[in-house]
């Protein structure tokens, strides 16, 4: 079981690579903004791996917390966009 | 053998050095803002792998929620992109190189990770469990006397042990521990036991600076009853969006 959770983890983090390089290249602002909001989805899973890894249930509270909070930066770089202000 | 974590680690600590290099080089100060954000993300997640969960989530809360917001803030009020440098400055880079050296240097006194041998498991550890602190354990002739909590009437009535066994074993495996046995007794929950008796001070002053910021977000966001309510056709948001 322990193998499968962590072949998990590994194709995560080839992921995470690839969504870097979106994130890292842009070219455009949207890129960005949708690599770093798929990168918090990929890090509330990847908690979630790390806890199964561990054998420590409670990261799941942790990994729902982090995705609670994923949204506050996409939500005040969306807001610049449009607005060009934050107020 | 390579343990999974430290696969994790070492991926996970490539992606945040590529994250900070292209933090640096990008010109494009609204996409490096975003991408420091990008950065304590993967931090958060270096520190949830050492099992620093607190450390992460601070991590995550402080560096990709509200700096991103921050960061963002302050380009409202400044340009997107980054001035021309004079390029690399030999002396900053001297300085630099000099204290990365000395930083990893200093690494190489520490202990293993995890290693129960460490002077952190070892130096202090047994004389802090021997302490009497918290609840008044012995009396004037030095007998330990039991807090009410911890009689045997008391469990045995209010302890719902459930699957841990009767209040008998329970008390058993109690005085078996060296903890228990010095005359320590602490509130059984180690969360508040280390809150209120070893930190009281500290917990005390955390809890004022939580209810001084509650306080200061309520005067802040209240609504005043003769303010008008606000409207988006000001003169100033007028300038704004003309050059959007």
């Amino acid at each position: 079981m322990t193998n499968i959770i962590m072949v998990a983890g590994i194709v995560l983090l080839f992921a995470f690579f690839l969504i870097l390089i979106r994130a890292v290249k842009g070219p455009t602002v949207f890129d960005r903004i949708l690599a770093i909001n798929a990168l918090g989805t990929k890090t509330v899973v990847l908690v979630a791996v790390i806890g199964f890894i561990s054998e420590r249930a409670d990261f799941l509270d942790i990994a729902l917390l982090y995705a609670l909070m994923n949204f506050i930066a996409t939500i005040a770089v969306l807001k610049y966009i449009e607005l060009k202000r934050l107020d | 053998m390579i343990s999974n974590l430290f696969i994790f680690d070492s991926i996970l600590l490539l992606l945040v050095t590529i994250t900070a290099i292209t933090v640096v080089q990008v010109k494009d100060l609204f996409a490096s803002s975003m991408l420091a954000g990008l950065y304590s993300l993967l931090m958060a997640l270096v520190w949830t792998n050492m099992h620093a969960v607190d450390v992460a989530f601070t991590e995550a809360a402080v560096g990709a929620g509200i700096s991103t917001v921050l960061l963002i803030g302050a380009l409202v009020f400044t340009g997107r992109q980054e001035k021309k440098s004079d390029g690399v400055k030999p002396g900053a880079l001297l300085i630099v190189v000099i204290t990365g050296g000395a930083l990893l240097y200093g690494t190489i006194d520490m202990p293993a990770f995890g290693d129960p041998n460490a002077p952190l498991h070892t130096h202090r550890g047994e004389k802090l469990l021997l302490q009497n602190v918290g609840k008044i354990s012995l009396d004037e002739k030095g007998q330990r006397v039991d807090h009410p909590l911890y009689t045997e009437s008391y469990q045995k009535e209010h302890w719902d042990l459930g699957d841990y066994g009767s209040g008998d074993e329970w008390n058993e495996l109690a005085k078996s521990n060296d903890f228990y046995l010095h005359g320590a007794p602490h509130i059984p929950n180690t969360v508040s036991s280390l809150l209120a008796d070893y930190r009281s001070f500290d917990t005390m002053f955390e809890t004022a600076v939580i209810l001084t910021a509650g306080v200061a977000m309520l005067i802040l966001l209240r609504r005043r009853e003769e303010d008008p309510e606000p409207t988006m056709d000001t003169a100033d948001h007028d300038t704004i969006k003309g050059d959007n």
